[in-house]
């Protein structure tokens, strides 16, 4: 693992946690957790960006929240994938993997 | 769809802060908790899994701050912090924030209410369909003065007959003509602005009606009318709002007329600011119509492709059979050939006519002028303290600076106090321009008419001039931001508020602004004293007669049943029972009121001389009366009567005129005959002192007085003029109330000569009073900008001046060191102020009375006054320097 921290591709930050938030029902840390792990290690997140993105996203009607136990019994705010969040989720994919695609082209040739 | 929702959660986070700040808090926390939990659970102590969380997250402030900014909503918090703390800066500096707001305000404000008055006067067009489309028909260059003139009228009704038979450029025409009349009979008769309208007039200018219906064609008939329209004031005012449809029944001039219909609020008439009250149809006199009234003004919509030239050119063509069919009998050849040789033309009415004469706008354009110069005097002052203040604040923008501030964050601060000061001006200019139109129509309005104009406010100029002031606050006060950001930070820090002398490159704006002020106050104060000084030498100029203590009645008695003999045997009974009245001195009749405006002459002969002048016929006592003195021979006396020789009285201009050189007693005078008035001879018995005729400001005419019992055209009315020793008020109580009880019959109006004579001098005393204050206005806004230009040079300069007081310069020299600052400015600007005002002043030449535009007294002290008020203003900074002490200067650096 480098001892910088991952950076992320701009504007990437969304569409991760739009992806993770499309699995199941999560709260903001386990949201971070998730994106350390799934990516294992290569990417972290701090709490900063990580909450000013799901501004952005609760804002933009991507997802919704509630305030539930968790597993800990603690009091959370879990965050749930919106319809609207799905189909932004899937454009946002397909708009990825053309690009990854692409860069894949150029760098083969 | 998803902006709603971004709205609505900015506005919550905005509204709702420690609401949407205590989630946050609690979402942070929980986060935070769960991160050392989980370094708990693989290992680590909890002192150092909370440290380790801390270092890898930054602080939950941190995080919240980032979140808080990411939001919409921020920029509009930071801008309410701006707003805030520009609003606490300018309270720090209470005499320049109420200087500056109050004269933003003024300026705004002004400006507004003059140009609305002059857009209500003189640039809106009348509220009827196109009326672009609207010509006047009218003798091109007028009627030389024949016959009898009513006020716009332009043509005759026989004229107009022929005029609507055979002209082919209009697609239909129209005419109408306005008096006062009476409604009512005997106590119970009022006063009305009567509209005479031809039958087609509403149709033509496309007027609905409001309430029954209006005119038509087929309402013109015989004398009297039957039907009329009211006004909607008038309607609102005297009728009661009631229905036409169930009869409304009136008494016009004697005869019954029925009220069936209602004009529409917006509609006037066609004279603007003298709103009809009861417009009547034309109608046909059993004894036909006159051919010397010139009474209805002719108006035409243009048929589509013509224009003013060619309806000009097509009526020029038409006008000699025109004029040949109409031509007045009883008049001598000179006047009759006159006559046939008019010739008529189209004119522009889509703005319809106005009680304000060619004068009066010039006053008017004049005023917009002189406010315009004053708000440009307000943005310059404005501009030059902002640019000062800017410069005392170097250090502090330097500050800010260094501890970090972005320069955008900077500019956007000052940008905030710039619009915070011209917004708060201009809400104080809506508000002034409210009340300011108010005020002037105030200042407009006479004895006896209040003029009625739409004013509502004018918002084209209201936002135009508004962002004028806005641009100046912003430009100047961002200016400063922009400069010091520039400018090397320790180089501000380090000379703090005080370089050690005043440079000059950067001074030279502000040098420049004083000197446009100086020209611009110097212009405004010359204008000011030269309307200030006209309206004073026309208020004392002396007329010739007595103002004080004069009563003027009309006594008109048509309503009576007497037969036409009896009128001037009535009127001699009238004047002996006012002559009776107790407080009553003296009393006498005249056929023309002094000083009103108006005019009576005749065109006569005297020997081999012709010429014409101004006559009047009065009862024995006027001379006495109004306090003019005879110069030689006699006045009038009772034994003057119908029966006995004419005689006639003439004033010195007379003699002048026609008897030069030659003793005029016993001398005649021949009129010219004209219908009712046949040729007479008259012998001049007396001569009287020169007086002013129909206004201060004309020179005295030639004029002939004589016996009122001679007088061959007797109507059912008279002017008396009063001598009281009491006051007016009282005078005009007892007559009405004796007279009236005796004659219920008679109309009775009155006037206090004095005050009739003032009102007369409206346009003179508004333009007076307003140039009066603008131009005070403009000197101390002058004086304000010389002062705080000075104030900082001289706190720059404290360490220059410490150290020549220290090498033994005296107090004196200081002093002077100051004064020649503004000396050299002053001279500039009070130069180039007087050459402006030179060269405008000729322009209002016409304005002026009893001085010339370029009188010298008038600028001479225009520029001693502007002086003196500049030397004031920099007599505080002086002071202030002299009072330097050179060891506590020094010891700054």
């Amino acid at each position: 693992m480098p001892d910088t921290q991952g950076d992320l591709v701009q504007g990437t930050l969304n569409m991760l946690i739009l992806k993770i938030v499309a699995l199941e029902p999560i709260h903001g840390y386990g949201i971070a957790v998730r994106i350390e792990q799934m990516s294992q290690g290569v990417f972290k997140v701090n709490a900063g960006s990580l909450f000013v993105a799901l501004q952005r996203l609760h804002r933009a009607g991507f997802i919704k929240s509630e305030w539930k136990a968790s597993e800990n019994n603690r009091r959370a705010k879990y965050y749930v994938l919106t319809e609207h969040g799905r189909k932004k989720l899937g454009s946002e994919t397909r708009e990825w993997e053309k690009q990854v695609a692409a860069i894949a082209r150029i760098l083969e040739a | 769809m998803l902006l709603p929702r971004n709205i609505a959660s900015g506005l919550q986070s905005l509204f709702r802060r420690k609401q949407v700040d205590r989630e946050l808090d609690d979402e942070l926390a929980t986060y935070l908790a769960m991160a050392v939990e989980e370094k708990i659970n693989q290992g680590t102590s909890p002192e150092e899994a909370r440290r380790a969380v801390r270092l890898e997250q930054g602080t939950v402030e941190v995080a919240k701050e980032e979140v808080a900014a990411a939001g919409w909503e921020s920029f509009v918090e930071t801008l309410c912090q701006d707003l805030r703390y520009a609003a606490r800066t300018l309270r720090k500096t209470p005499v320049f924030t109420i200087v500056a707001i109050l004269t933003l305000g003024l300026g705004i404000g002004a400006n507004t209410a003059i140009f609305q008055l002059l857009d209500a006067v003189r640039l809106r067009s009348l509220p009827v369909q196109n009326p672009q489309q609207l010509a006047a028909v009218r003798i091109a260059g007028g009627n030389q003065g024949m016959g009898f003139n009513q006020d716009y009228g332009d043509l005759t009704r026989p004229l107009w007959q022929e005029i609507h038979d055979h002209q082919r450029a209009f697609s239909g025409m129209f005419a109408w003509s306005v008096s006062q009349r009476y409604t009512g009979r005997g106590s119970q008769m009022r006063h009305f602005n009567g509209l005479w309208v031809s039958g087609n007039f509403f149709q033509e200018l496309g007027v609905r009606p409001f309430r029954g219906r209006l005119l038509a064609p087929k309402d013109e008939g015989p004398c009297p009318n039957s039907y009329g329209v009211a006004s909607y004031s008038y309607w609102l005012r005297e009728l009661g709002s009631r229905d036409p449809e169930r009869g409304i029944n009136l008494i016009v001039d004697n005869d019954p007329v029925q009220i069936v219909g209602v004009t529409p609020p917006e509609f006037f008439g066609m004279v603007v600011g003298d709103s009809f009250d009861i417009a009547l149809p034309y109608c046909q006199p059993q004894a036909g119509l006159r051919r010397d009234i010139f009474e209805v003004s002719v108006m035409g919509r243009l048929k589509p492709g013509w224009t003013l030239d060619r309806a000009s050119a097509e009526l020029s063509a038409l006008s000699p059979g025109i004029f040949e069919a109409t031509v007045p009998p009883g008049r001598d050849t000179a006047t009759t050939e006159m006559y046939k040789h008019f010739r008529l033309a189209a004119y522009p009415a889509w703005r319809g006519v106005s009680q304000l004469s060619a004068s009066d706008y010039t006053s008017l354009w004049l005023l917009l002028g002189i406010t315009g110069l004053v708000l440009m005097l307000a943005c310059a002052n404005l501009a030059n303290l902002l640019l000062v203040r800017g410069r005392t604040r170097e250090r502090e923008i330097a500050v800010r600076q260094a501890l970090g501030a972005a320069r955008f964050r900077l500019i956007r601060q000052f940008l905030s106090e710039g619009v915070l000061l011209a917004a708060a001006g201009a809400v104080l200019g809506i508000a002034l321009a409210v009340v300011l139109s108010r005020g002037l129509l105030l200042l407009f309005s006479t004895e006896n008419n209040l003029p009625q104009f739409d004013l509502s406010l004018d918002w084209r100029v209201l936002s135009f001039v508004g962002s004028v002031a806005m641009l100046t606050c912003i430009v100047f006060a961002v200016a400063p931001a922009l400069r010091s950001s520039r400018a090397h930070l320790s180089d501000a820090l380090k000379s703090g508020s005080r370089g050690t002398t005043a440079d000059h490159e950067t001074f030279s704006l502000q040098r420049l602004i004083i000197v446009m002020q100086v020209a611009i106050s110097v212009t405004l104060l010359a204008g000011a004293l030269l309307f200030v000084r006209s309206f004073r030498n026309l208020v004392t100029l002396n007329p010739g007669m007595r103002e004080r203590g004069i009563t003027v009645a009309f006594l008109g008695y048509w309503q009576s049943n007497l037969p036409r003999e009896g009128w001037a045997g009535f009127q001699r009974e009238l004047l002996e029972e006012v002559q009776a009245v107790p407080g009553v001195q003296s009393a006498a009749t005249t056929t023309r009121v002094p000083l009103d405006g108006g005019s009576w002459e005749h065109d006569i002969r005297v020997g081999s001389v012709e010429g014409t002048s101004k006559f009047t016929w009065v009862s024995p006592d006027y001379f006495a009366t109004m306090s003019i003195p005879i110069v030689t021979g006699r006045g009038f006396t009772s034994d003057d009567k119908a029966s006995s020789p004419r005689v006639a009285v003439v004033n010195q201009t007379f003699v002048h005129r026609f008897l030069p050189g030659i003793d005029p007693i016993g001398q005649t005078l021949l009129t010219i005959v004209e219908p009712d008035y046949p040729a007479t001879r008259y012998q001049i018995v007396g001569v009287i002192f020169d007086t002013r005729y129909s206004s201060l400001r004309e020179e005295t005419p030639p004029m002939a007085f004589a016996p009122a019992t001679q007088f061959p055209a007797q109507g059912p009315w008279s002017n008396v003029v009063i001598d009281s020793s009491l006051p007016p008020e009282t005078v005009m109580a007892t007559l009405k109330h004796s007279l009236g009880a005796k004659h219920p019959d008679v109309v009775m109006e009155f006037h206090d000569f004095q005050k009739q004579i003032l009102d007369g001098l409206v346009m003179e005393r508004v333009m007076a009073t307003l140039s009066g204050f603008f131009g005070l206005l403009a000197a101390m806004l002058a004086a304000i900008g010389i002062y705080g230009v000075l104030s900082y040079i001289v706190v720059m300069r404290r360490n220059e001046i410490g150290i020549r007081m220290a090498l033994g310069a005296n107090r004196i020299s200081v002093l002077s060191l100051v004064f020649r600052q503004t000396a050299l400015l002053l001279a500039v600007g009070v130069a180039i102020g007087v050459v402006v005002a030179l060269a405008t002043a000729q322009g209002a030449a016409s304005l002026l009375f009893g001085l010339r535009a370029n009188d010298p007294v008038t600028f001479l002290g225009a520029s001693a006054l502007l002086i003196v008020a500049a030397l004031l203003a920099c007599y505080l900074p002086a002071r202030r320097a002299m009072q330097v002490n050179p060891m506590v200067a020094l010891r700054y650096e």
